[in-house]
């Protein structure tokens, strides 16, 4: 799945989305929110999008911070 | 009435002015923002979600908690009161309190207390100070909560919550905090103060508007413990028809007041941009010129210590000879100054005072009242006891 262009963050609430996105900004790493693919979770809120190539710099940010998530899965193909 | 001005003394029930920012910040949300933060997923709700947690990451750091989801908003200080007694006691618990408690205290208390929840409530001297020893004696093996306010709101007496919440450490027994009558104007740190729940009103010295207020659940506190007050909707977990088991979602049912938490975060910017040091030193000063002021009326029979620095800015008196409720109507009617009178919801505090059911007057300054207003205030009380000799 290393091929994959983006990854996915699942949260508990939207509570956690927001803090593990302005953890990630202040870091310099370019996330965003959005909706949580219906395929990966039947929930109705939102998961944090980040690149492939910033998946260790976000896991280090979110541990520094204190951030808690559900999982990390791979989202998109390369194009 | 010709040249009537107003002055608001009523601080200690809604502070008032606000600063301008927080109309601002209500009024943009609203015009802005405005969807429901944490349900859909479009790109004002994500807003709104982004507001929400500023908000209580603001409000988490303001009083030293660690982990910004441990702060849950509420309604108001009542509710999280309520939240935290109701949550939390169960028959054969145990509870200790002071004799210088608001009704949001008192009638939850009292309500539990005939499901079976012991209370003991603590003597107070008569200006209002607690024994901080008299919590350690009072504590037994089944006490599961000790809650004290930070200030009264008749006296405005500071009760000694740092030491009160080091015996409650010493002991394993958890310590709330009433901060409806300090938060914004007195420096309150959960971990040098030892607190574990402190609950806080949002329109009061936090200068937001009314209809916010909230618990800050610290990092000792099992909160798995704390039954919810209220179940419902908190677009997490929605395949599931149970309440969430996570903060801040597990207390937070329903759509929040995103508009007050926003004018909340405001107000609480305000207070930073001020300094709560530069605040209290204010509020201090004026509140040993209304006491000076008084002082110098025979007539006045003040409630609580004459010492200042042992109070916040909130100061209850009578005038020998004319009822708490003729002296405010007369205050508001000839000369525009706004108090409150009567029991102040805390009738325990009255009776450790001795002015129950008399009740008593009470001006509530804040950090945007004035020396100048003091003066016309006490020389309207001037005018007023003159009239009845």
């Amino acid at each position: 799945m290393d091929e994959c262009q983006f990854f996915v963050i699942l949260f508990k609430s939207s509570s956690y989305a927001v803090q593990a996105e302005r953890t990630c900004r202040k870091a310099g790493i370019n996330v965003r929110l959005v909706p949580v693919p219906r395929e990966l979770s039947s929930d109705c809120g939102i998961c944090m999008r980040i690149h492939s190539a910033d998946r260790e710099a976000t896991e280090q940010a979110m541990a520094a911070g204190r951030c808690d998530f559900e999982r990390i899965l791979p989202f998109g193909r390369e194009e | 009435m010709e040249g009537k001005r107003q002055v608001y003394f009523d601080n200690a029930a809604t502070s008032w002015p606000k600063p301008p920012e927080v109309a601002a910040a209500v009024s943009s949300f609203i015009s802005d923002v405005g969807a429901n933060p944490g349900r859909s997923a479009h790109s004002l709700s994500i807003e709104a979600s982004g507001v929400l947690y500023d908000a209580r990451e603001l409000a988490a750091k303001f009083f030293n908690l660690a982990d910004t989801q441990r702060c849950i908003f509420t309604l108001n200080a009542t509710t999280a009161i309520n939240l935290v007694f109701k949550g939390l006691l169960r028959p054969g618990d145990h509870v200790i309190t002071s004799g210088v408690e608001h009704n949001a205290v008192m009638r939850p208390l009292r309500a539990l207390e005939r499901g079976g929840v012991e209370v003991t409530v603590l003597n107070c001297a008569p200006y209002g100070h607690l024994d901080s020893e008299a919590v350690e004696h009072a504590i037994k093996p089944n006490t599961k909560l000790v809650t004290l306010n930070h200030a009264s709101n008749v006296t405005g007496t500071l009760l000694p919550i740092r030491e009160v919440g080091r015996m409650c450490r010493a002991h394993g027994v958890p310590f709330m905090v009433d901060s409806a009558q300090t938060a914004g104007s007195v420096r309150i740190d959960m971990e040098a103060d030892n607190i574990d729940l402190l609950v806080f009103a949002g329109h009061k010295s936090l200068l937001g508007p009314q209809g916010v207020g909230g618990v800050a659940i610290g990092g000792g506190v099992d909160f798995s413990r704390i039954e919810p007050l209220v179940r419902g909707g908190t677009g997490s977990g929605s395949e599931v028809e149970e309440q969430p088991n996570f903060l801040p979602d597990m207390f937070e049912a329903g759509t929040p007041n995103t508009p007050g938490i926003s004018g909340l975060a405001a107000g609480i910017t305000f207070v930073l941009s001020v300094g709560i040091e530069e605040i209290r030193a204010h509020e201090l000063e004026l509140t040993r010129m209304l006491l000076g002021c008084l002082r110098e009326m025979p007539q006045v029979e003040i409630l609580g210590d004459p010492d200042p620095e042992t109070r916040v800015a909130t100061v209850s008196f009578n005038l020998r000879g004319i009822s708490p409720s003729e002296v405010g109507f007369r205050l508001d009617d000839e000369f525009g100054v706004l108090c409150r009178t009567g029991l102040h919801c805390s009738p325990a505090t009255h009776k450790t005072l001795g002015t129950f059911p008399r009740g008593a007057v009470r001006f509530g300054l804040g950090y945007f009242s004035t020396e100048d207003e003091i003066d016309y205030a006490t020389e309207s009380l001037k005018k007023i006891a003159g009239d009845s000799n």
